[in-house]
Parts: structure tokens; sequence; C-alpha cells
């Protein structure tokens, strides 16, 4: 199928999760979802604890089955998209292969892809230059503090070069330091290989600072309260300091204290 | 001065440990005790494991040490080997079919709950007393347990993340019980080693105390015992914890190859 660029990258229509469906233990977790995120866009997904924006994520990954609804990624169903391996993914821990070497935890999807060796050593090299850290390939996940062990984690999600990249907190268990270091060069990376980023969080900073659109959340059952706008144009440390940033991070903190009390 | 405390500092503690708990012993003995009758002086013990070794005198009632000890580590390593495999197998099935596992676990902490020893003499009667089988099967029965948890654990307790991961990359669920599954359970099957090789060796001596040939430790630590020959039975068991030291070490020496990626102070 030939993707031209008013295919969206991830469709999600009319989508609803039921945990436990038809037992006592019943839970909704999503209600009724609808999500456009175009190619190359980075989308932030945000509500309070139990709103299922890791569900959410989980469903454009096919790790999840919908309850109902549909949900396409580069056109093809998520199933599909899976096989082919179109995404990446990173988790909030790095969960690196303790047995493998830095650059051998990065070669990982590409072996499992049957890249030639040569290949993979190329990718992984190249990789390792991209995350800033090029001396580390021969080192064991251990001897790597923990920025380090998530920035190899988000290189093994981008050796393969998927055009999507799903990201589950991946930035939630650094000091805060390190976290916008590392926001950065996400934005970097991302906007060098040209790659499209559905990325859960809790932090509205964060969001306001990432993404091109922030969507909240209501929980119980999850559902798109609002999707706040993010026109900054390219980011850098300075943007943390503007009060365009703080405006926008305003807007996505009342939108959140909104679903807090229901409305 | 100081090159005299460094020459110090390079011995290991656990030699002078060593070295005063034996002098000590053998002083006492010498003081108390000149007849040695319940308690030989260390020094009594290694003159009969030396003078017994391969019993080449025609002076010996009971078989040579080099004999029984052969004989004795046969039994346990061969048990040892047994029980490894049948743990990891056991542990493998349980993990790819956890409905079995379910059913089998419960089962295998019976067989553990059960003093294996109690077996012997049923073993004895089934395998027969005059090969190693009955006292291989022992054997066999106490490694597999520590074994069989250890490897289940190992290969079931994967995290989460790495699981969602491998299933990103429309990996199999055979893809990752050998990338991921089996690995991870490296260090735990490792750790049930370090526990079961010096156990094979204590399962083997008790086994050959309820029967089986003569020319064993047991035997001939149970025949000098009762004829009052203390520094004959002591040479025997010297000689049995020598074995079971040896595949400690072996086993520790395994666990640093099969592990090159562990951090130094994980290590013992």
């Amino acid at each position: 199928m030939t993707l031209d660029s008013s295919t969206p990258a991830v469709k999600v229509h009319a989508v609803s999760k039921t945990f436990n469906a038809g037992s006592s233990e019943s839970v909704q977790a999503l209600a009724d979802v609808d999500l456009v995120v175009a190619p190359g866009e980075f989308v932030s997904l945000i509500g309070p604890s139990g709103c299922g924006k890791s569900t959410l994520l989980r469903l454009i990954a096919d790790l999840l089955p919908t309850t109902s609804g549909s949900i396409e990624v580069f056109g093809k169903s998520a199933a599909q998209a899976r096989i082919d391996q179109d995404y990446g993914m990173a988790f909030q821990s790095a969960g690196l292969f303790d047995w493998r070497k830095v650059a051998a935890n990065i070669e990982l999807p590409l072996e499992l892809m049957d890249y030639s060796k040569a290949e993979r050593s190329a990718r992984s090299s190249e990789m390792l230059e991209l995350v800033k850290l090029p001396d580390f390939g021969d080192h064991y996940p251990w001897q790597l503090s923990g920025g380090m062990q998530q920035r190899v984690a988000i290189a093994r999600s981008l050796s393969f070069k998927p055009r999507l990249l799903l990201m589950d907190e991946p930035f939630g268990a650094l000091d805060e330091m390190t976290r916008e270091h590392m926001q950065n060069e996400l934005l970097a990376i991302t906007a060098e290989l040209g790659t499209t980023v559905v990325f859960v969080t809790h932090s509205i900073s964060e969001s306001a600072f990432l993404s091109d659109r922030v969507v909240v959340l209501s929980p119980r059952p999850g559902q798109v309260h609002s999707i706040v706008d993010v026109p900054m144009g390219d980011r850098s440390d300075d943007t943390r300091e503007e009060p365009e940033f703080f405006e926008k991070a305003t807007e996505i903190r009342e939108a959140l204290r909104a679903v807090e009390v229901g409305l | 001065m100081n090159s005299m405390s460094s020459l110090l500092r390079k011995i290991p503690p656990g030699a002078v440990v060593g070295v005063v708990f034996f002098g000590a012993w053998e002083a006492i003995m010498r003081i108390r005790d000149s007849t040695e009758f319940l308690l030989p002086r260390p020094s009594s013990i290694a003159r009969e494991v030396i003078r017994q070794w391969s019993g080449n005198d025609g002076t010996l009632s009971t078989a040579p040490l080099k004999t029984a000890g052969w004989n004795t580590g046969y039994v346990a390593v061969t048990g040892l080997v047994l029980g490894l495999l049948v743990g990891v197998l056991l542990a493998l099935v349980v993990t790819r079919f956890r409905r079995i596992g379910g059913s089998l676990t419960p089962f295998a902490v019976a067989i553990n709950a059960t003093p294996i020893i109690a077996l012997a003499p049923i073993f004895n009667n089934w395998f027969g007393i005059t090969g190693n089988l009955s006292n291989q099967a022992i054997v066999m029965v106490v490694v597999f347990f520590p074994v069989f948890i250890n490897t289940a654990k190992g290969l079931t307790e994967v995290h989460p993340d790495q699981l969602e991961l491998m299933r990103s990359y429309g990996a199999s669920d055979f893809t990752i019980l050998r990338r991921v599954r089996i690995p991870n359970a490296t260090p735990f099957f490792l750790t049930s080693l370090r526990l079961a090789a010096p156990l094979c060796v204590i399962a083997a001596i008790v086994a050959e105390y309820f029967g089986g040939p003569q020319d064993r430790l047991g035997p001939v630590i149970t025949q000098n015992a009762s004829f009052t020959r203390y520094a004959s039975a002591w040479a025997a068991i010297v000689v049995a914890s020598g074995i079971g030291l040896g595949l400690f070490g072996l086993a520790l020496l395994t666990e640093r190859f099969a592990m090159p990626w562990k951090r130094p102070a994980q290590m013992q």
C-alpha cells in the first residue's frame, strides 16, 4: 500500500476497552476514544492516574486487543503494523537485557529482523552517536547510570528507524536535570529522523515542552477531554523560560483541573 | 617494615582462620586426650588419609580411600547431572504449559516435603543394592528440587516491559524463550547449582549408609566408626568434604564463566 502524506500515522476511531468484560470485576478503561496523529507529529497523552493513557498506548501497539472500535497505524491494522515492526517502544524502565552489552541491546531488534552482522554494528554505532554514548557499546548495562540506560533504550527503540515511536513515561524515573537533557535530545533525534511520537506522561511541563498537541484524558472510563495545541515551533532550553511556554502549561493544568472535578 | 605488612595483607583471611582452627584443635587434643578416643588430632587424621589413600600395604579391612572416594564421587556427580537435567526440563515444561505447571508444582513441593532419605530402603528394593542405580536415584531426587524451583522462577519472572518489548517486535514464544527467558533464568539456575553441588555428596553418602556396594565412603565411615577406628572414619570424612568442596568450586567457576555480564561485587 502506498503512503501519501495525508494517511495519518495513527488513527484511533471510537475505541473502547473493558478489562475482564462480562465478569464482576469488569473495568471500563476507555470509552469511545477518537484520535488522529499526523506523520511527523509529536502528541502527548496526559491525565490523572487511571485515565487509561498507558492502555491507549498499548492498544495502538497491539499489545492489548480493543473491545470495540478500530485502530489504524499508517493505514494498516494495529496488528499488521506490529508484525511489520512499524513502531518502536520505550518504557519507564529502560528494560535493557543484563546479559547483553549495550551495543548488543541496541542490535536486538535488528537481529530479530535478520539484519546482517555488519549492518547491525554499523547501525548500533550510529545510534550510540545519536544518543551521545559513542564509547559505551562494549559496556554492560549495569555499568551505566539510569539516565544513560534510558538513552540506550531510546537508541534501541530507534535502531530500526521506525516511523512511529510509542513511549510510556520514558523519563519518569529520571532526575529533573537529566530529564530535561533527555527531552532536548529526544526532540533533536525525532526531528532529524522525522519520527512520529505518541508520548504518555503525567508531567505538565514535559508535555508542553515536547508536544505539538497535548491530549488531556478524563478518567473512569478514559475519554478525550480536550486537546491543547502547542504551536511553539522549534524548542530549546530557552523555551522553558518563555511566557508562551508558561501559558501553554497553564492551559494544560487548567484542563487537568477541570478533569479532576469532572467538568 | 612496610613490605612485611603488605605481605601479611596478601594472606587470605580464610587461611588464617583455618590455621588457627586446626592449630587449636591439635593443641587441645595433645594436652587433654592422649588416647584420641572420640576426636582424633588433625595430624592423626592426615596420617590416616595418606596411609589409606591407595591401601597398598594390605592392612586395611575397608576399601582404600582413593577407590571409595572415586566411587562415591561418581554416584554424586552422575546423580547431580541427572537431577539438573530433570529439574531444568521440568522447569521448561512448567513455563511452557502453565496449566500443567499449576498441577505439577504442588506435586514437586510434596516430593520435596518428603524426607527423601526415607525412600532409600524402598529405592534399594526397586533398583537393587549391587549397583549404583539406587543411590544415584536418591541423589537425583534430592538435587532436582532446588534446581526445578529456581530455574522455573528465572524462566517466569521476566520484567513485563521486556515481554511487551519482545511482543512489539512480533517475537514468537520460542524466540522469547531463547532470547529472554533462558538468559534470564541463567543466574537462578547457577545459584541452584551452587546449592546442589555440595548437596549431592551429602545425599550420596547418606544413601550409602542405607545399603549398596561396600567400596564407598559411606560404608568406610560406618565400618571404621563401629570398630572405634575413629581416625580412619575421619579420614574418609575428609575425602568426602574434599569432593564437596571441589564440586562447589566447580560451580563457582561455571558461574564466572557462564555469566560474564555479572558485576564483580555480585560474585562470591
